[in-house]
């Protein structure tokens, strides 16, 4: 471990390189393409540090080929993998015993446990919570609900890239011994109860379903009272028949039908109910 | 309201950021609740823009890039739809009835941008046989070009030919009982954006979280940032009682005990 920290502590990569590196991860997706996702972006954001690195033309044709291969994780946490490749390719420049099945394998083993983290944390807990809390004020006409929401997320993603890849590179080998502790599943679950807790906020705050059928209508004292579907479903629980019809999406999108095709259906669904006077 | 010229290449120009963000997926400019207000205030109708991006932002919460697989597209989706509510000046109802179709078609649009891009893959193979960085940098982006162009070519073409009354005619030639029935569904549809989320966020031991939200939010008259303040709370306090977390150092602690001791019985021993 130490003799890993004086590799660090002389490492060729300068502030430069780093926040070259960190200008490309912002375009992580800029080629994607459906045959290696991630990977010319990947190299891209190599390339600073093969530059920096390797001298040799064949050592750099060698490198550039490395990492032209499939690659694709969450691009907000995509800087950890980043780092280590980095120390990587340094440590190995500098003739250390690596060769390119270990750097190969390491990138492939930190896609999966990074995309596991980064999934639930960016697009199932940050963007939806920023993105509703935005749009709840913008639906007032204020200003301030898209910009919460450009600042919010975007604060947390490019502080997750820049930590991310300076906390990769400053650990080295170590960060995989670092990734199978306690912090990925922590940082994993905690983000799902704050995600899922949220979400049926949502389903009940911000759906509206009415069905206007009249169940009963008496008259007491001159006064009409009417009972509709919809009154006698709210004294049960406010929110029922959008929480039904959550959870009966949630099956059709496991049954692998395209989301666009359930939008129109329900376009239809409504249609319908409103012709025949069950929805409003 | 007519469009002037320099409108046009203002939404060329933001189309184009729109387009290359949508794939990025970084900046978030393709979302309703940005793309939808930037081009309200291109048109000069900021308010609208906004009140339709936080409409369209709650339906689109759930769209999203996972793995190799993409949403539809809130990028051309949003531009348009503004660019026709504004125009035409129609409702947020109408607003949404426009925007779904247009999500639908920019989701092909995609996947043919995203299979064109492989050339870009393999003409970076070929400069890496020369060492040629520069080359495979300006491929890189240059793909990200393909993408921009991908939504604004059609949202400019939209700005430069539509009129008031070409959108009052399209709207006018769609029966009532569409109309309702759209503003009807329009209140339902989140709930896909929803089960998209749920579906990826699914923990079976932690649903009860949901539900506790589901019941809180139904009889409770907080603001959403004051319930995200709880969540977070709850999500906090859930990861430090969480017994499965303090095991490991527990344990640690105890083994190290255990050596401690050991040492410490090896030496009275001696």
């Amino acid at each position: 471990m130490s003799e890993k920290n004086e590799v660090i502590k002389n490492t060729k990569i300068t502030k430069k390189d780093m926040l070259q590196t960190f200008f490309f991860e912002n375009f992580q997706q800029a080629s994607f393409n459906y045959e290696r996702i991630h990977a010319l972006a990947f190299c891209v954001d190599m390339i600073p540090t093969i530059k920096r690195v390797y001298h040799k033309k064949e050592d750099q044709v060698a490198a550039l080929k490395r990492h032209l291969t499939f690659f694709n994780v969450t691009p907000a946490v995509c800087g950890p993998v980043v780092g280590v490749t980095m120390a990587m390719e340094e440590a190995k420049s500098d003739g250390e015993d690596i060769d390119e099945g270990t750097i190969n394998s390491l990138k492939i083993g930190l896609m999966g446990p990074l995309c596991g983290v980064g999934d639930p944390l960016i697009w199932g807990t940050l963007r939806p919570i920023t993105a509703a809390i935005g749009a709840s004020l913008a639906l007032n006409g204020s200003v301030a609900g898209p910009i919460l929401f450009f600042v919010a997320f975007n604060a947390v993603r490019l502080a997750l890239k820049w930590y991310g890849l300076k906390y990769g590179f400053q650990k080295g080998l170590d960060i995989v011994h670092d990734l199978s502790g306690n912090l990925l599943p922590k940082l994993t679950e905690g983000a799902t109860v704050l995600g899922l807790f949220v979400m049926g906020v949502l389903v009940t705050k911000w759906t509206s379903i009415n069905v206007p059928l009249v169940v009963s209508s008496t008259t007491a004292n001159g006064k009409t009272v009417v009972t509709t579907v919809q009154d006698i479903l709210d004294q049960l629980c406010p929110g029922l028949l959008a929480l039904g019809l959550t959870f009966l999406m949630m099956h059709f999108l496991k049954k692998k039908v395209n989301p666009i095709v359930l939008i129109f259906a329900l376009f239809a669904v409504g249609i319908v109910g409103y012709g025949l006077g069950i929805l409003a | 309201m007519t469009i002037s010229t320099l409108q046009i290449v203002l939404i060329f120009i933001f189309s184009c950021i729109c387009g290359a963000g949508s794939v990025l997926d970084e900046f978030q400019t393709h979302r309703p609740l940005i793309a939808c207000t930037i081009v309200g205030l291109i048109l000069g109708d900021p308010t609208k823009g906004i009140i339709l991006g936080g409409t369209l932002e709650l339906i689109a919460l759930g769209w999203m890039n996972i793995g190799a697989a993409q949403s539809p597209d809130s990028a051309l989706a949003s531009v348009i739809s503004t660019i026709l509510v504004v125009v035409g000046n129609q409702s947020i109802q109408e607003g949404i009835a426009i925007a779904l179709p247009v999500a639908a078609a920019g989701q092909v649009l995609t996947v043919f941008a995203r299979t064109i891009t492989v050339a870009f893959q393999h003409a970076a193979d070929k400069a890496a046989e020369d060492a040629n960085f520069n080359k495979i940098i300006a491929l890189h982006f240059s793909a990200l070009f393909v993408q921009a162009l991908r939504v604004a070519i059609p949202s400019t073409l939209v700005a430069a030919y539509v009129s008031p009354t070409m959108v009052q005619n399209m709207l006018d030639a769609i029966p009532d009982v569409v109309t309702g029935g759209l503003t009807v569904a329009g209140g339902m549809i989140v709930v896909v954006g929803y089960a998209m989320v749920l579906n990826m966020m699914y923990v079976k031991y932690l649903m009860p979280f949901f539900f506790l939200g589901f019941i809180l939010g139904g009889y409770l008259d907080f603001s959403l940032l004051a319930f995200g303040g709880i969540g977070l709370i709850l999500a906090i306090v859930y990861v430090q009682l969480n017994p499965n977390f303090a095991k490991p150092q527990a344990a640690a602690a105890t083994s190290a005990g255990t050596v401690a001791d050991d040492e410490l019985d090896d030496e009275l021993d001696d």
